[in-house]
């Protein structure tokens, strides 16, 4: 947000100096502008795919133009997108929350008492070590078919990174500041919500920055197993059918959705935390 | 209160800490006493158990041998009326410099009035902050940060401030002006201070009394009275007396980090 600011501190310091201002290079100029470079990088390589992609023949199952992948994309309606992206992204954004919401006291439980993280961490480890993509046809068996199991499944993959980054948080803070709440008195509870959590911020956003995609990966995987909807269940769907075209529209669709949900996290720590964001970032 | 009961007394302390590799003496037989409104500084090795010795004071940990006491009765939990400034300020990165020297009420008592905020803009005004209520630390110079901490250690108005180093992070013009900016603190409204230092010039610049103690496990091997009147300034180390004093606690000093 400091763009603004730095536009107008640029522009007060080239009237107050009578010095000409250093003309910017073109290199220096897209390094310091946003958005531009990457975008022609992007718009650079959907070129080259298009063109290689025709140029070559490749045939349509092996790489399919951007071109015929929007042509796939257009061939669905609508309203069948909305159904198979909101199947997708309630799963993930449930299994997201409930892993946030789990992981909270578990990180406060182990950053508090050494006997607890003794015992739970082994544990922990073992959990994030089981393939999931192995557990989740069981996990489907005895769960059932309907979003339950789904969600339960993408909260094991997300929630892991969010412990370990929540538990690093809350133990980073310094211990002057804890000494200052002991010699104060103060409830434990007091030190957790107005030390050690607001401390532990930054931790806490990179875990949900990861956590994030990983949720989504996480609601794909279960689509992959057993769904009637949802970007994962469309893919697999239109790959058995050998629409490969209408795959990568799906596939496209997913990054885009990855893509928005993590900027959802980025720019909530931007906007709610501009202080937990490293200087320069701010 | 009787005027002339101790503000602390360290009678026969000892600390062993248990640790990984077996017991730890940190200190052992420590024998002090700070009188009310006295400013005493502590010289010694490192790891010699100061930051040991201050927390004893502060209820924060127990002697494992020995009484600390404040104002004559034993130190078993943290007291109100003692105020601690840490080496470094470790301010909240996320509250502005009022809502830093708040803190403790804030901390302590769920809640924020608005004379704690009056008291707070006045004791800012005295470690010279006034006009940088609404600043982040992070806006701040390293001596204004510090200048903060001590201001937060003053807002509840304690009788006993307890110092660990706080001066040793900063450069040493700005130390300097530190050092005579605490006594002006001082002065203007009078505490019992134990001063931890590295520095015996700002030990003996700033203190009524400097303690020197041995290597670990520590003990204390000098007590002496400072030959400096008040007020002091720049040129008060200058003297020949002041020179060999400082000679005399130097020899003190390199004997215990050799041996
Ligand atoms: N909580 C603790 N558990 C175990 N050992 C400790 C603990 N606190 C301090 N010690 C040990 O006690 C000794 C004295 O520590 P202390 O921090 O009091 O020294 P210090 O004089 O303040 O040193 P410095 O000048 O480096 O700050 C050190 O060897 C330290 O490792
Ligand atoms: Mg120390």
């Amino acid at each position: 947000m400091t763009a603004p600011a730095d536009v107008s501190t640029a522009t007060g310091k080239t009237t107050a100096a009578p010095v000409k201002a250093p003309r910017m290079t073109l290199s220096e100029w897209l390094i310091r502008t946003p958005v531009v470079l990457p975008l022609l990088t992007f718009v650079l390589i959907l070129a080259l795919w298009e063109g290689g992609t025709r140029l070559f023949n490749v045939p349509s199952y092996v790489l399919p133009a951007p071109s015929r992948i929007l042509e796939g994309f257009s061939a669905i309606p609508a309203s069948r997108w909305v159904e198979h992206v909101w199947s997708t992204l309630r799963v993930a954004l449930i299994g997201y929350i409930a892993s946030i919401v789990i992981s909270l006291p578990i990180a406060v439980g182990l950053a508090k008492s050494r006997l607890l993280s003794r015992a739970l961490y082994p544990l922990l480890v073992v959990i994030q070590s089981v393939p999931i993509v192995a557990v989740a046809p069981i996990i489907i068996v005895v769960l059932g078919t309907d979003d339950l199991p789904r969600i339960v499944i993408t909260f094991m993959i997300s929630f892991f990174p969010l412990v370990v980054s929540m538990t690093t948080g809350l133990m980073a803070t310094p211990p002057e500041l804890i000494e200052l709440s002991r010699s104060l008195r103060a409830p434990v509870w007091r030190e957790i919500s107005q030390i050690r959590l607001p401390y532990a911020t930054p931790y806490i956003f990179s875990g949900l920055k990861i956590s994030i995609t990983l949720s989504v990966v996480g609601a794909v995987v279960a689509e992959f197993v057993a769904a009637e909807a949802g970007i994962g269940y469309f893919i697999q769907f239109s790959t058995s059918m050998f629409k490969l075209p209408q795959a990568w529209a799906g596939l496209g669709i997913l990054l885009v959705m990855s893509l928005a949900l993590f900027q959802v996290v980025n720019l909530a720590q931007k906007i709610l935390f501009p202080w937990s964001l490293p200087k320069e970032r701010r | 209160m009787s005027i002339d009961q101790d503000a602390i007394r360290f009678s026969d302390v000892g600390m062993t800490f248990l640790t990984d590799h077996g017991p730890l003496t940190a200190l052992s037989g420590v024998d002090v006493a700070l009188k009310r409104h006295e400013f005493v500084a502590v010289l010694g090795p490192s790891g010699c158990g100061k930051s040991t010795l201050l927390r004893l004071t502060s209820g924060l940990m127990k002697a494992t041998q020995g009484t600390v006491s404040v104002f004559g009765h034993p130190v078993s939990e943290p007291r109100d009326d003692i105020g601690i400034v840490f080496q470094q300020a470790t301010l909240l990165p996320w509250a502005n410099v009022l809502d830093n020297v708040t803190f403790p009420a804030k901390h302590k008592r769920g809640r924020v009035s608005a004379s704690d905020r009056d008291h707070a803009r006045q004791i800012l005004a005295t470690c010279g902050l006034a006009g940088f209520e609404s600043r982040l630390p992070s806006e701040l110079s390293g001596g204004m940060q510090q200048r903060v901490g001590i201001a937060r250690a003053l807002f509840l108005n304690p009788d006993i401030l307890l110092m660990d180093e706080p001066f040793s992070a900063l450069d040493a013009l700005t130390r300097d002006a530190m050092g005579f900016e605490l006594l002006r603190i001082w002065q203007a409204s009078p505490k019992t201070v134990l001063f931890i230092t590295h520095s015996i010039p700002e030990a003996v610049i700033l203190a009524d009394r400097v303690v020197v103690m041995s290597g670990r496990p520590g003990r204390v091997i000098a007590d002496m009275e400072v030959p400096l009147g008040r007020p002091r300034d720049e040129s008060s180390l200058r003297s020949p007396e002041m020179q060999d004093y400082m000679a005399h606690l130097r020899s003190l000093l390199i004997r215990e980090e050799v041996a």
